[in-house]
């Protein structure tokens, strides 16, 4: 278990001021000047060092992607940060921003610099109305102590930071819909190639990187890669936060060492499953778009990158979503299903005609009213739309209903054949 | 350059070039529906995916671009599994109504189907139904058919300039809209028509009467304005059902604008088709040897000096040729091909033609727009200026009136003496560009300071340096199909002779009006009006005989556009009724009077038209024309200028029979529309 000292996100549920003072205490701000000034191959190479892989859902290692960045040109470069955390199942990014929104603008200083940006965008999601005020305050706050602006926190670096509210859509935490919509138009994601890197925001070059990714940097410098690395299994470095839901004694959100096991991270955060371990039916490991796990996975699987990809699920944002044996396990992916048809944007076809199809289809093999051979038909409906469409929504609405035929069949067709005898019956 | 395989076959490539276009180079077809080469690239259909190996994931060959050393498989089990999924869900909520869909026999999605789609479909839930937005007089909407491509979104936005169109809502609520169903008001709004590759967008006045399989189709090149778009003219029988565009990248590209495409009822209501002849002041059908009789009849007793000729804005040239020549031969040197009444120095013909060509319009990359609104005036040359601006970034000026063109302008002045602000700082970006040009509104020239005008800007265009060995900005756009083909033959006074203001001055005895209907006809006085031509229109309620001609669809005639490159016009369907091709008409005629023209077939009439005129014979190219000294001096007044075409959709005979034209006219509001806010 990890240790206080160990903790990035030492005001993680909000016990201490989110302010600038309050934030020095926590030993933000400290010493920032000093790493930039080590260099921006320092930083990008201790940060590849640390392998910090970015904890947006993806998993790419960050120091990577940031050296991927061009050399400075007349361009100017940009850095998102992306804080439109919207996956049903995943709160972490809400309590740095309204908690401890000083790491995430120290942060976002030291990322800038790395990636030769002079200008930060802050895209926060428009339902996170006290969050955003937080950040805003935070953001004057820096300004008004030299830390951000000219010669930021006196590191000869200049970097201004702008906070900017989104309108409450999900496809906007996709990185190029992001773009699209702090451009001001309609938040559709775009096609790759080109990448961010090379013709991102304005058509310049331009790093995107989730919150938590951002809000660790500082910390993982000051306290060196090898610390970082400490935790967790290779090439799955690192604490991560937790955010755990659903059928447990105690919700919460946890600053964990990757790796652990899902069930001690439940039993010892969570107060346990609702009714005893024994008593689980299912869990989805890592925010709504991650394949469901079934109990018996669940017993052993470990929480990272890697060993939730072997059981063919993945880490994701790590929203745990813990169902009891109360659960209707059909209705509860149908729910899904119809979030992302919800949330499609609708510009490419498989996504937009698709997402509708399963949800229609998922609501028949709610109340059984279907066939057996339609579950295979939804499946085939499922491989048709992944991979398929220009962004990861597509393969976010696949997955759960994938995840629910290739370990809950047996109760989908049980569902089928109940409604047949009633309907016989009546 | 790029080196790849695809299914099998290497193909080197200009860097830049996306997957699908490779594909295309080497004759392998891609399904696509959202890519059009015209348009930007959206990506967003998903047909077009395909395995490139190494990559995780099929990719959409429209955006990808070519890589050293992919390796690209089309027919993989991966891609057309892509291929399959697609089309199934492009599918699921498209209607099954093809056989009452007007796109029926030309539609991408049913071609594409049969060659990718499933035999049958697995989709049991509702289908999506869509409210039908009502675009105006000539698109026809049924939105449930509609596939979200978007081209028809990128095609307002890019081509037209006129944003009107967007996507609304999302997901599978996503629909195409104007806002709140406004009409389209661009001019080219037909074209939505052939880009959309499904039942969506139809054409409205077409509307079930035909399909595409039973048409005839015949090249032609449009008339309606003097850029001669190339078109092709489908017809069934000996009616005329459809116009589309004919690819052609030096003009047209593949648009043309609405009234080239909708005013093709016109065609068949108020025409001539029979000659008239006027007795005790009323006009009475009569057979061809009376009318030709009773013209006779005038002119032998008339003197030759007070006979004259107008042509119209739509004769060919070869009927400007065999008027030109009757005339001579009943010794009148009154002629003039110019209606407007223009009189500006045409005797050199790069004074009054398009020196650099539309197409080098893309090379310039600052136009300074005189006297002209080119979105009325030359809907395609305009779509050129703003294709310019949107890849090269140009600069154009403006002077005259205030419009919206769909490109960006600086507003120079209102009035003539803007010409010779040279401190103007759009003047002074002039002077440094690259490769400046001027255009010249002819509808300016035709201005009581229009000869001065033609000097000044000239003399503007040498001082600019647009006038050099590797560059000629030095462009007149005309607006009538007949101009250049008449300047070229001289279609003008001879010696002694006057021109349109001479002749509408009421001093002719006689005057054989060919199509020329933009005249006030009360300055012909009392003269003896021969109108040759298609509709009963304003000449042919003032004139004493009718001879009936055919259409620009009913014959074939050499038409010369802006930019001086003769193309020629086939015949699509015969003329109603007596109707007579005109050249046949004046060849008859001079049989009457004894003064018989040379040629007996058009073969003979075009070999000796382009002896004496050999830049007629240079088919669909664009000879170079020699600068000359040119210009006549004079002042210019400072009288704002002021719109040329009132009511782009009715400009002439044909559009102003047109009910399509009538309709666009009232809906969408031919008058003074447009003008800058």
């Amino acid at each position: 278990m990890l240790t206080n000292k160990d903790r990035i996100f030492t005001n993680l549920y909000g016990f201490q001021g989110w302010d600038l003072a309050a934030a020095r205490k926590r030993g933000v701000w400290d010493g920032t000047a000093a790493l930039i000034q080590k260099g921006r191959d320092w930083v990008i190479e201790e940060m590849k060092a640390s392998g910090l892989r970015g904890r947006g859902g993806a998993g790419f290692p960050t120091g990577m992607k940031w050296s991927f960045m061009p050399k400075p040109s007349e361009k100017p470069h940009y850095l998102l940060v992306n804080a439109d955390e919207s996956e049903p199942g995943t709160c972490k990014d809400r309590d740095i921003l309204r908690y401890d929104p000083h790491r995430l603008i120290e942060g976002s200083l030291i990322a800038a610099f790395a990636i030769h940006a002079h200008t930060v965008y802050i895209y926060i999601r428009g339902e996170f109305y006290d969050e955003a005020s937080n950040v805003q305050k935070a953001i004057d706050e820096a300004y008004a102590a030299g830390l951000i602006g000219k010669n930021a926190a006196g590191s000869g670096w200049d970097c201004d930071i702008y906070l900017h509210r989104g309108a409450g859509a999900y496809i906007c935490g996709e990185e190029s819909a992001l773009m699209n919509s702090i451009e001001g138009k309609k938040g559709q994601p775009r096609n790759k190639p080109p990448f961010p890197a090379s013709f991102g925001l304005y058509g310049c070059p331009t790093t995107i990187n989730n919150t938590e990714t951002i809000a660790s940097v500082p910390e993982i410098l000051r306290r060196g890669a090898a610390w970082f690395t400490s935790f967790g299994r290779p090439k799955n470095a690192g604490t991560k936060l937790f955010c755990i839901s659903g059928h447990v004694n105690q919700p919460c959100n946890v600053e964990e060492e990757m790796s652990i096991p899902l069930k001690e991270l439940i039993e010892k955060h969570a107060k346990g499953v609702r009714g005893g371990w024994d008593n689980v039916l299912a869990i989805i490991p890592g925010g709504s778009s991650t394949p469901v796990l079934p109990k018996e996975i669940c017993e052993t699987v470990l929480m990272d990158f890697d060993a939730l990809r072997e059981v063919r699920s993945g880490l994701g944002t790590a929203g745990v979503i813990v169902m009891d044996k109360s659960t209707d396990i059909i209705y509860a992916i149908a729910r899904l299903s119809r979030f992302y048809m919800h949330e499609s944007c609708g510009q490419c076809t498989p996504c937009r005609e698709g997402t509708g199809w399963l949800w229609r289809v998922m609501q028949r093999m709610v109340t059984g009213n279907a066939t057996v051979e339609e579950i295979d038909a939804l499946l085939d409906i499922t491989k048709e739309i992944e991979g398929h469409t220009i962004c990861a929504l597509g393969d976010a609405a696949a997955w759960p209903v994938q995840g629910l035929i290739r370990h809950f069949k047996p109760v989908m067709i049980e569902r089928i054949e109940q409604y047949r005898k009633q309907a016989k019956a009546a | 350059m790029p080196k790849l395989t695809i299914d099998g076959h290497e193909v080197e490539v200009a860097p830049g070039t996306s997957l699908l276009q490779a594909c295309a180079q080497l004759g392998i077809e891609v399904p696509h529906f959202c890519y059009h080469d015209k348009l930007s690239v959206a990506g967003c259909c998903r047909m077009c995916l395909v395995e490139v190996e190494k990559m995780p994931k099929p990719v959409a060959s429209c955006a990808m671009p070519c890589g050293e050393g992919m390796v690209v498989r089309t027919d993989s089990p991966v891609a057309r599994r892509a291929h399959h999924s697609v089309m199934e869900m492009l599918l699921i909520n498209h209607p099954l109504d093809c056989p009452i869909c007007d796109q029926g026999g030309e539609c991408d999605l049913q071609d594409q189907a049969v060659a990718y789609g499933f035999d049958r479909g697995r989709y049991a839930e509702a289908k999506r139904a869509v409210q039908d937005k009502e675009l105006g007089p000539l698109v026809k909407t049924v939105m449930t058919r509609c596939i979200h491509c978007s081209r028809c979104v990128r095609f307002v936005d890019e081509i037209c300039g006129t944003p009107e169109l967007g996507l609304i809502h999302r997901g599978e609520h996503t629909e195409v809209s104007t806002y709140v169903n406004k009409p389209l008001t661009t001019e080219l709004s037909g074209n939505l028509i052939d880009i959309c590759p499904v039942g969506a967008l139809t054409n409205k006045p077409a509307a079930f009467t035909a399909r595409s399989w039973e048409f005839t189709k015949t090249d032609s090149v449009d008339v309606f304005d003097a850029v001669g778009c190339n078109i092709i003219v489908e017809s069934r029988g000996d009616a005329v059902m459809r116009i589309l565009p004919r690819k052609n990248d030096a003009i047209n590209e593949e648009w043309i604008n609405d009234k080239s495409r909708f005013a093709l009822d016109g065609l068949t209501r108020q025409r001539l088709d029979r000659p008239y002849v006027r007795r005790n002041g009323k006009l009475q059908p009569a057979t061809w040897e009376e009318a030709f009789a009773a013209i006779a009849d005038t002119l032998n007793r008339t003197d030759p000096n007070r006979i004259a000729a107008l042509a119209g804005d739509m004769a060919d040239c070869e009927s400007l040729y065999a008027l030109k020549n009757l005339m001579w031969r009943l010794g009148s040197p009154h002629m003039d091909c110019r209606q407007d009444g223009a009189d500006y120095d045409v005797s050199t013909r790069a004074a009054y033609v398009m020196n650099s060509g539309i197409e080098g319009i893309e090379e310039s990359d600052a136009i300074l727009l005189i006297g002209t609104n080119p979105r009325h005036e030359a809907t395609l040359v305009n779509a050129r200026i703003r294709k310019t601006w949107l890849k090269r970034g140009c600069k154009v000026g403006l002077i005259g009136t205030p419009v919206d063109l769909g490109t960006p302008y600086e507003l120079v002045g209102e009035t003539p003496t803007a010409l010779l602000d040279a401190a103007h700082p759009f003047m002074d970006f002039l002077r440094h560009a690259k490769k400046p040009m001027i255009i010249l509104g002819a509808g300016a020239l035709a201005r009581a300071d229009g000869a001065a005008l033609h000097r000044v800007a000239r003399d503007l265009a040498e001082k600019i340096g647009a006038v050099r060995e590797d560059w000629n900005g030095f462009n007149v756009l005309q607006l009538a199909a007949s101009r250049v083909g008449g300047l070229d033959l001289g279609f003008l006074p001879q010696e002694g002779g006057v021109g349109t203001r001479g002749i509408c001055s009421g001093k002719m005895k006689a005057v054989w009006l060919l199509g020329a209907d933009e005249i006030d006809m009360t300055t012909l006085g009392d003269a003896f009006v021969i109108y040759q031509g298609t509709h009963g229109d304003k000449g042919a309620h003032r004139a004493d005989v009718i001879l009936p001609s055919a259409a620009y669809t009913e014959k074939t005639g050499i038409y010369v556009n802006t930019e001086g490159r003769p193309q020629r016009a086939e015949r699509a369907v015969p003329p109603p009724g007596d109707a007579r091709e005109d050249w046949k008409i004046l060849r008859a005629f001079s049989e009457t009077m004894g003064q018989t023209l040379p040629f007996d077939t058009i073969e003979q009439l075009r070999a000796q038209m382009v002896e004496e005129t050999p830049v007629l014979g240079l088919m669909n190219e664009r000879p170079a024309a020699p600068w000359a000294s040119f210009g006549k001096e004079g002042s210019l007044s400072a009288t704002p200028f002021t719109p040329v075409i009132p009511n782009f959709y009715m400009t002439d005979p044909i559009s102003r029979a047109s009910v399509t034209m009538a309709k666009c006219t009232e809906e969408i509001g031919g008058q003074n529309r447009n003008k800058a806010a």
